[in-house]
């Protein structure tokens, strides 16, 4: 890496803040004390940027992803622009769905929403809840995920200027999945959506993370996201994650999960789009009796790169973590799965389990898997397994004597090792739809 | 039932095959006639699985020397899926698991394949499901087999039967039984041969590996073959795997001299 692009590319994107750290946000509108948190949370985070460098292949975590790529793409951030209407857009949206949140590059777009439960949650966009519920944003945004070492974290809410807020209040159910829909319609633009997700005690709900290009061939664009997720005590989450950006783009994301007493996070996080793309999660276990289940999915092809980093970090007893990734990389494709588990001193009775499962399905693509475990409580079950394989040939032969050409049966195998994943996604119609985008992928190959 | 008339189905001339530079089979020599059961018997380690295996064209076996003719085809010309096109079915010894698929979805993509080459009408979902049942019923096989994934999570029973399933739907010409009757326990068995005979037509042929004479009780031969060292060393009728339960294989060895090399 070059150290004068690496200056260039944050000066670049200096020079494009709306504010400086001790100045006033100057595109508010708003009496200035009611967002005195959010421009102080903001002016943290850009001193803190400003003190962050660049990762390169140097930093262990960052070896097998090399993002120097885009340094030399002085994308600025996106502005407000043109809005697709609903009939390009209706196609993203999900049909088991009442309330949606869309963004077009980052902005809110009202007419693409819809919201249905505003009596029973607080849900809609940042820019008109940080003042609406001012104490209750204030009290989750930003507290959860992990600024002080993380160069994109810190610029996305150096940037901040909307994003998703859903919080459910306290033995409130939410029968119908969340849809918090992230499109992207700009060519060369960065743009940073971020989502805070609050389930409060005994609450349960279903939430949609989808990053998605309008049009599958526009130009190369950078997306920095953010979410953030509370559980309160008892509380459950579903969360499905879509990465499906276009081949062009660039997809740095971080999310942090914050679990209280008995809380249950699901996830399913499938990534499928974008040239080059970084998810990291982080999990942590902060009150006891709380549970995890994690599962991944990474299909991509031609010259791809995924790379997802999970931490979940066992901090107190009698917690459960289950994970399964996996990831199917053609053609040159570049898959990175590191999944570090800590099992702090005193989190006594601790169950964990890790599966890390790969397939190849060319010569020339690479996978790098690395599960990571730091155990430091004696009396803790830590289970974890990693395979890279290529499809089996019995299981070929088999579905060939049926009749299946020697594709068709590769596809089948291929869309059932994805499919095993996509199994786990509780919205019927969202999971047919992958399915099918998977079978259809596995077709092309 | 054995009809001196009937064409010839299968071919198998002087078949030698290997496996990584091993030689197994070493000159197999069998005509099967439309209308046909055989049995091929004989001990571990005595080529049976690898014949059945040749015949449906598994990657891992090289033949060396010999043809195959199926039906005036070079079947050993075909890969795999056109041998399964053309009519071969071999009903697995081991039948594997695919998760993530379900069973109805394999059973259904294998039907319309076949069908599709056959130039007969594809089923669509729901008309594939009423006739699905109704193959099923044959074989006394729960209706919840359709919605698992294929044969994960079956026991050693409901494998097998899932491949009989597969054959009653598939309709080959040639059904070769890989131990189906293995790992079986006597009810399994009867429901299997059952449907197997229910199966087994004027037009089609089956060929049964197996080690043990209790299969034969519920499916009747026209032709037992004793396999040897690659070899098919003595062949008869149904009245063979009698005398071989009562006797053992060791029974043969005193005029093996005689009927090395001579097949049905």
């Amino acid at each position: 890496m070059n150290e004068s692009k690496n200056i260039d590319y944050l000066t670049c994107l200096f020079k494009s803040l709306p504010a400086q750290s001790n100045g006033s946000l100057s595109q508010d509108t708003l009496p200035e004390d009611q967002k005195l948190w959010l421009k102080r949370l903001r002016a943290q985070a850009i001193d803190k940027a400003g003190q962050l460098k660049w990762p390169t292949v140097k930093d262990e975590e960052w070896r097998f992803t090399d993002i120097s790529p885009l340094t030399r793409l002085p994308f600025k951030p996106a502005k407000a622009g043109h809005v697709p209407g609903l009939s390009e857009t209706q196609p993203l949206f999900i049909e088991e769905t009442v309330n949606r949140l869309v963004f077009i590059d980052g902005f809110f777009a009202p007419e693409l929403s819809s919201i249905a439960d505003e009596n029973q949650l607080i849900i809609g966009n940042l820019d008109t809840l940080a003042t609406r519920h001012a104490h209750t944003v204030s009290t989750h945004l930003g507290q959860y995920v992990q600024s002080q070492q993380n160069l994109f974290t810190a610029l996305n809410t150096a940037f901040l200027h909307d994003g998703a807020v859903v919080v459910v209040p306290q033995n409130t159910v939410v029968d119908q999945p969340v849809h918090l829909l992230f499109i992207a319609t700009q060519a060369e633009t960065t743009h940073y959506p971020r989502s805070l997700i609050v389930g409060e005690a005994n609450s349960q709900m279903t939430v949609v993370e989808d990053y998605v290009a309008l049009q599958a061939d526009n130009g190369a664009y950078i997306t920095n996201s953010v979410a953030e997720f509370k559980l309160a005590a008892n509380a459950q989450i579903q969360h499905i994650r879509l990465q499906r950006e276009n081949v062009n783009a660039f997809h740095l994301a971080n999310c942090a999960v914050s679990l209280d007493y008995a809380s249950r996070y699901q996830a399913v996080n499938v990534a499928m789009g974008a040239k080059i793309s970084r998810f990291n999660l982080d999990i942590s276990f902060k009150e006891e009796a709380a549970e995890c289940v994690i599962d991944g999915l990474a299909l991509i092809t031609d010259e791809q790169l995924a790379d997802t980093h999970t931490c979940i970090d066992h901090l107190k007893p009698n917690c459960t973590s289950n994970q399964q990734h996996k990831c199917i990389a053609d053609g040159k494709a570049h898959a990175v799965f590191n999944g570090k588990i800590i099992v702090r001193p005193n989190a006594q009775k601790t169950n964990s389990s890790q599966s890390s499962r790969n397939l190849l399905l060319s010569n020339e693509a690479q996978i790098d898997t690395k599960p990571q475990l730091e155990i430091f409580a004696d009396d803790v079950k830590c289970a974890h397994g990693a395979t890279v394989g290529q499809l089996d040939k019995e299981e070929v032969f088999y579905l060939k004597s049926r009749g299946l050409s020697e594709l068709a049966a590769r596809n089948l195998l291929t869309y059932a090792f994805g499919a095993e994943i996509l199994n786990s996604i509780p919205v019927a119609s969202l999971k047919h739809t992958l399915e099918q985008t998977v079978l259809n992928q596995t077709r092309s190959c | 039932m054995k009809n001196e008339n009937n064409q010839i189905l299968l071919d198998v001339q002087n078949l030698y095959a290997s496996t990584q530079d091993t030689e197994i089979l070493k000159g197999i020599n069998l005509t099967v006639k439309r209308g046909e059961i055989h049995a091929v018997m004989g001990l571990n380690g005595s080529g049976k699985s690898t014949f059945a295996k040749v015949l449906a064209g598994h990657p891992d076996y090289t033949v060396t020397q010999g043809k195959i003719q199926f039906e005036q085809q070079d079947l050993l010309a075909l890969p795999p899926e056109e041998r399964a096109q053309a009519g071969v079915f071999l009903a697995f010894q081991y039948p594997i698991e695919i998760p993530g698929v379900a069973n109805s979805q394999f059973l259904r993509l294998a039907y319309n394949t076949i069908q599709s080459k056959r130039g007969t009408d594809e089923l669509d979902p729901l008309e594939f499901d009423d006739f699905v049942r109704g193959k099923m019923k044959l074989l006394e096989m729960n209706p919840d087999f359709l919605d698992r994934s294929v044969n994960e999570g079956f026991s050693g029973g409901e494998k097998k039967r899932n491949e009989i399933l597969q054959m009653a739907l598939l309709e080959p010409k040639l059904g070769v039984l890989d131990e189906t009757d293995s790992g079986l326990d006597i009810d399994a068995l009867k429901i299997v041969a059952k449907g197997v005979n229910h199966l087994s037509t004027e037009q089609n042929a089956m060929i049964l590996i197996t080690h043990y004479q209790r299969l034969l009780d519920h499916i009747v031969p026209d032709y037992v073959h004793v396999m040897e060292a690659g070899r098919i060393i003595k062949t008869g009728g149904k009245e063979l795997a009698l005398e071989l339960e009562k006797h053992g294989y060791d029974w043969l060895h005193g005029d093996r001299q005689n009927n090395a090399g001579i097949s049905a």
